[in-house]
């Protein structure tokens, strides 16, 4: 009865057989997984970030041969932002041997998050992801570099303190949070929770369904309704364009609209037309081509013809972000390389060296991007580093950082990282006890 | 000559009536189930057992689900995946409030949470039928995603309004959670998923399926033969949800393993489980199979088998790719067969009856 479809699976079990086998590691390179979205609604958002990680890694192995001679092969998994093909692709970077797992969602680490302390694969999610694992004793597998959602909501509330001049004027103010209605979305909701009852401001809940991204009229509406101070866009894809063009045409004062990091998209910022002008967002890469680590990137593989990305694409804010995360799997690898002497590192090597990843302004330098990114260290209990952002504005043409580098409110996000981190491993219920020893920082 | 009845007498009513009267049909079947439950677990590698058959499995379960609806009943369903959404819910809930119960009995449990909500849903097709029908239960659709983003005691006030799986064991074998193994899982996915389907098998040769298949042929002649309509449309529903959330519950618990529930039972689902049920064959259990096994594992397999098999295209173009080859073949199915893979199964086999002498 069923014989066609079992001859079907059995022929595809022998295809898959041959498929783990197939990429039979090369001598001296190590394989590295990416999780990218070049379609579907969030391919706006997961196009360029792919670019930049691959073109970074491709200079990495054009211009030093690889990380100490290393070659680190770099293949995407599309999932469409589908935690579904996500974990088709957590599976197959398994068997592939990846040496850390990139996510690219924060549904896809969430999902990810409970098999990668079972498989001892590294997942690095960089500045998305669940917050609490930022939590290393209860998490040791997951790193969440350099800051967590928590953290730039809270340098959300100090940008809007700033702007009126002090913490004590937040007090009687509304701040509303345009958010996508998914675990990403709802990221923010507990700090600015604390924050609002600590500060006496209001905060306004502002939900997106996913269907509803590019729909957002009747929400603006309760927005004019509600007039608030400030707006803060946590937001993604479709969502992200749309939120900047509705703000234009209700004419929502735009230097009071804020987008969490990923909202701060060159296209996201472009479809507002002229009014977007005045456009902030909390960023942590400084955009454009002039840090020399940039540089290389056209010299290397641009110029050469080894990329797909459109020359003027390259150095726009989300492309930087990409590097910067390409950036710290590559730093990892060398540091891991560092700690066991080894040359070819394994999944467990490399929680070490994530664990232990010291990029100080002096070592940013060394790679070229000192002063263009955030420094973060990485440690045994905090595995996102809780670095320093700035706030970013849109010029009508390009990003362009104002103010200076921002500290977030530590001592109001940690304890709630450690208390969400602790909710969360109860909830599991037999949650592995980290034994894993602690990495000296290097 | 392999496959013919020639010597097979039916000396009984029963015999007569089996579901599968030819010996070669019988044998079949247990080829299918020795394959299934010896060799792909102890050949297949884990990602062709995790990310292959853990999901045609669910996703059989649920087209079966719905073929009762669709193709059995002739009630079009939209609100599919609000159905399975209910049972993963249920499910949720259920092993946060009875930690102590084994898991799958609560997945079998939560199936029935499923299936009250679906005879409340499917009340309306009593006075509405087509397309209409369609749109009154993607109302279903619709307000159950709702309810699943909106309401925090259904993921128990997460922060992040994501499903976290707790770890459940059998005689301390892990079922669910992170630890689980995909063998356990697998096997757990096709005890209930063969064992559901036997159930579906001997309800609809029934009484009860046999009504089914009056009303969807036309009501007013089942009325007047003295089937109530509302006693078996509401079974229909029932029964349909039943399975629909049980394959919801698996999805989440023995698949997913938690993250984002509400996203997962979207719209889309709905559509690609009545896209398994058209293409695989309206009213045909083994169709369901043909169906899911056609949506879900044939873009896996274009997907990471192509790269596999030496042909130089991966992420997004491999993506692009499938979209194309799947959508091409589903025309060509449909063109060459309207009535679904259950029919060219059903013409292979009447073919194969008078090979290699057809007359």
């Amino acid at each position: 009865m069923k014989t066609s479809n079992l001859l079907k699976g059995a022929a595809l079990g022998a295809l898959f057989a041959a498929g783990a086998l197939a990429p039979a590691m090369a001598q001296d390179s190590v394989y590295f997984a990416n999780n990218a979205y070049r379609t579907g609604p969030f391919s706006g958002s997961g196009i360029p970030i792919g670019d930049g990680m691959r073109d970074y890694i491709t200079m990495i192995n054009e211009r030093d041969g690889g990380v100490n001679g290393v070659k680190v092969i770099y293949e995407e998994c599309e999932t469409g932002y589908d935690t579904k093909k996500s974990i088709e692709c957590y599976e197959q970077a398994k068997s592939k041997n990846t040496i850390v797992y990139s996510p690219w969602s924060t549904g896809a680490t969430l999902a990810a998050i409970p098999r990668a302390h079972v498989d001892k694969i590294p997942i690095l999610s960089m500045a998305y992801g669940l917050s609490s694992s930022a939590d290393g004793t209860n998490f040791p597998w997951v790193f969440i570099p350099p800051f967590t959602y928590w953290d730039g909501a809270s340098v959300m509330v100090k940008h809007m303190a700033a702007e009126l001049g002090g913490m004590d004027k937040l007090k009687g103010k509304k701040l509303g949070l345009i958010h996508l209605d998914a675990p990403f979305g709802k990221e923010p909701i507990p700090v600015l929770e604390n924050l609002a009852k600590k500060y006496g401001f209001e905060l306004k809940l502002y939900p997106v369904a996913a269907a509803d991204m590019q729909n957002q009229g009747s929400l603006w509406l309760s927005i004019r309704r509600d007039r608030p101070d400030f707006l803060y866009n946590q937001g993604w894809g479709a969502m992200n364009p749309t939120a900047v063009k509705e703000a234009a045409k209700n004419n929502f004062p735009m230097n009071k609209l804020v987008g969490v990091w990923w909202a701060g998209g060159d296209d996201d910022a472009r479809a507002g037309g002229e009014q977007a002008k005045g456009y902030k967002s909390l960023s942590w890469t400084l955009a454009g081509t002039e840090a020399p680590a940039m540089q290389d990137i056209l010299k290397y593989v641009v110029d050469k013809g080894k990329s797909t990305t459109p020359k003027e694409k390259v150095g726009e804010a989300l492309y930087n972000r990409g590097v910067y995360n390409a950036m710290l799997v590559v730093e990892a690898v060398r540091n891991a390389q560092k700690l066991t002497g080894k040359k070819v590192i394994t999944a467990e090597d490399m929680r070490r060296g994530l664990e232990s990843l010291n990029l100080t302004e002096a070592r940013l330098k060394e790679i070229g991007l000192g002063g263009f990114v955030t420094p973060t260290t990485i440690s045994c209990t905090d595995h996102s580093g809780h670095s320093k952002m700035f706030v970013s504005e849109w010029d009508g043409t390009k990003w362009t950082k104002k103010g200076d580098w921002v500290e977030p409110l530590k001592d109001e996000v940690r304890p709630l990282i450690e208390a969400n981190a602790k909710d969360y491993i109860e909830k599991a219920g037999n949650w592995p006890k980290r034994t894993e020893p602690c990495e000296k920082s290097s | 000559m392999l496959y013919r009845e020639a010597g097979q007498y039916k000396s009984t009513y029963s015999a007569d009536m089996a579901v599968f009267p030819l010996r070669e049909d019988r044998i079949g079947i247990a080829v299918i189930l020795g394959v299934a439950l010896v060799a792909i677990p102890f050949l297949g590698s884990d990602f062709f057992i995790a990310s292959v058959m853990i999901p045609f499995l669910i996703f059989s379960l649920a087209a079966v689900g719905l073929n009762i609806l669709t193709g059995y009943t002739g009630l079009i369903s939209l609100g599919t995946a609000a159905f399975m959404g209910v049972g993963a819910y249920s499910c949720y809930k259920l092993t946060t409030i009875f930690p102590g119960v084994n898991i799958i009995v609560l997945i079998l449990v939560s199936g029935l949470f499923s299936a009250g909500i679906g005879v409340l849903f499917g009340l309306p097709s009593l006075r509405i039928k087509g397309f209409y029908l369609a749109v009154a239960t993607l109302a279903a659709q619709f307000f159950l995603q709702w309810a699943f983003v909106r309401v925090p005691w259904l993921f128990n006030y997460n922060a992040s309004g994501a499903i976290e799986v707790p770890q459940r064991t059998l005689f301390d074998i892990p079922l669910t959670g992170a630890s689980a193994t995909p063998e356990t899982r697998y096997f757990v996915c096709l005890g209930l998923v063969v064992v559901l389907t036997w159930f579906a098998s001997n309800i609809v040769h029934g009484k009860l399926g046999r009504s089914w298949m009056a009303v969807r042929d036309m009501d007013i002649a089942a009325e007047l033969m003295g089937i109530k309509l509302l006693n078996a449309k509401l079974a229909a529903f029932a029964v349909s949800s039943y399975f629909c959330g049980v394959a919801g519950a698996m999805m989440i618990f023995l698949w997913y393993g938690g993250g984002e529930a509400a996203d997962v039972f979207s719209i889309r689902l709905s559509f690609n489980i009545l896209f398994m049920v058209i293409i695989g064959g309206l009213g045909s259990l083994i169709g369901s199979f043909f169906g899911a096994a056609f949506l879900s594992i044939l873009p896996t397999a274009l997907k990471f088998g192509l790269p596999a098999l030496g042909i130089p295209i991966q992420g997004a173009a491999a993506e692009h790719v499938t979209f194309m080859l799947v959508g091409a073949l589903i025309i060509i199915f449909l063109i060459v067969e309207p009535h679904g893979l259950a029919r060219l199964w059903q013409i292979g086999k009447q073919k194969l009856r008078t090979w290699p002498f057809p007359y």
